[in-house]
């Protein structure tokens, strides 16, 4: 192809319409738990990994609702399980168990 | 004789005021510039957060007063002080004199035209939460069919500078997730969501109802404006908002937009104010003597408020306003001669 200089570049917009819930509805029926995040960010901010890793498990919430699942994943893998998040939230949320069923639906093939 | 006093608005504060005063012994008059009693809760259908019925309300609000004297479709022309007496002269040639007068007028819905972006009254399938629960008392409004996408825009003409609204209109938020919840009743395979800008569920059972929303309802929420609503071919709307939680902008297709409108003041209130000696705030509601050790009381003596005239208030709110002013008023009116 000539390079003509100039290259596109993707949309960053989230487009809500024909997201695939088969996974939300398999991981909430797991956790139920997972519909009850306010996205205050106390698990964010008490993470023992945040601070070097882009681990952040009330963006991977938001970003699993919002269809966009590899994003999602992609900043859980650093997670030690240590188990603080699950200290902090206000909403009770086992938010270890979580975590684990996440990874396990979310990167079965 | 009683002594006597004018309510002016005929809601459920006013309602309530009259009634408390006429069992405190004085002759009472209202005057409601509509042609019926009860004012927006007439319009409502459940109320929150525990989905008491608004028709029930209205009639235990309706039956201590069916004996006062109700001046329906009138409004107070003219009123002179002398000494302690109010001389009103009222739209229908009326004229009473009234040793006090309680403000009860309430407040506007915004008129969701003036958000031309939200399309109401452009596109068919946008309407707004007032339409929305009458649809919930009749069952019909041809805009909504199967509706199978579902939003909600909080803080429509609210929080609002360019729509000359700065104030929060209290009620929106809790309301929202009431109706959001009662759409995912009617419809279940819907899939319903909140564009919020803040969540404000302060009052008892709020909290409760929001978590329930989520949890049992699946209501989904997004913390964004809704910046423009455009038609597609099919007649769908499709939504523009960011997604502030992941900073990306977001666009969605649904089938229904419910338009969360704000509370407002009446645009008479000027005149009235005027007439009464009574002063306004900067937001264009009633102002009352001091905010917090006499939020029933005019500045001028004789004047007395209760309920949304003085700004956004919840139902509940307004009722134990309406029975503070009358006890404000018994004080007032025992130590006059």
């Amino acid at each position: 192809m000539i390079d003509f200089g100039y290259s596109l570049t993707a949309s960053s917009r989230i487009s809500l319409d024909n997201i695939d819930q088969k996974k939300i509805k398999k991981i909430t029926a797991i956790e139920p738990d997972f519909l009850k995040c306010m996205a205050c960010g106390s698990c964010a901010a008490s993470c023992s990994a945040g601070n070097f890793t882009k681990v952040n498990l009330r963006m991977v919430i938001l970003l699993l609702n919002r269809g966009l699942d590899k994003e999602a994943v992609s900043l859980i893998e650093g997670c030690m399980l240590c188990g603080k998040c699950t200290l902090v939230c206000p909403r009770g949320i086992n938010t270890r168990n979580l975590i684990g069923n996440i990874l396990k639906i979310y990167k079965e093939v | 004789m009683n002594k006597q006093v004018l309510v002016i608005g005929g809601g459920p504060a006013g309602l309530e005021t009259a009634g408390q005063l006429e069992n405190l012994g004085y002759k009472v008059y209202i005057v409601e510039k509509s042609d019926k009693l009860g004012g927006h809760l007439l319009k409502w259908d459940r109320l929150f957060p525990d989905s008491i019925s608004a028709a029930e309300t209205l009639q235990k609000l309706l039956e201590p007063v069916v004996h006062i004297t109700t001046f329906l479709g009138c409004e107070v022309v003219s009123v002179n002080k002398t000494g302690g007496h109010f001389y009103v002269q009222l739209s229908n040639e009326a004229t009473l004199s009234v040793s006090s007068i309680v403000v009860t007028a309430g407040f506007s819905l915004f008129s969701a035209e003036k958000k031309e972006e939200y399309g109401y009254n452009i596109y068919n399938r946008v309407v707004t939460s007032a339409d929305i629960e009458s649809y919930f008392k009749t069952k019909s409004d041809d805009r909504i069919q199967n509706p199978k996408s579902i939003g909600f825009v909080h803080c429509v003409g609210s929080r609002d500078e360019k729509a000359c609204n700065k104030q929060c209109s209290k009620v929106c938020c809790i309301t929202a997730v009431k109706q959001a919840c009662e759409m995912k009743e009617l419809y279940p395979e819907a899939d319903v969501y909140c564009f919020y800008m803040d969540l404000r569920m302060y009052g008892r059972g709020y909290e409760d109802l929001y978590l329930e929303a989520q949890s049992q309802y699946g209501i989904r929420f997004i913390r964004g404006r809704v910046s423009e609503v455009a038609e597609d071919e099919t007649g769908r709307l499709v939504i523009k908002a960011e997604d502030t939680l992941s900073s990306k902008p977001l666009k969605i297709t649904l089938d229904l937009l419910v338009l969360m409108v704000g509370m407002v003041k009446n645009s008479d209130n000027e005149k009235l104010s005027s007439l009464l000696n009574t002063r306004l705030g900067d937001d264009g509601f009633f102002q009352c003597a001091n905010p917090i050790l006499r939020s029933t009381e005019g500045e001028s003596e004789g004047i007395f408020f209760a309920g949304a005239s003085t700004g956004p208030k919840t139902l509940p709110e307004s009722i134990n306003e309406a029975k503070a002013s009358a006890l404000a008023i018994h004080g007032y009116l025992s130590k006059q001669k």
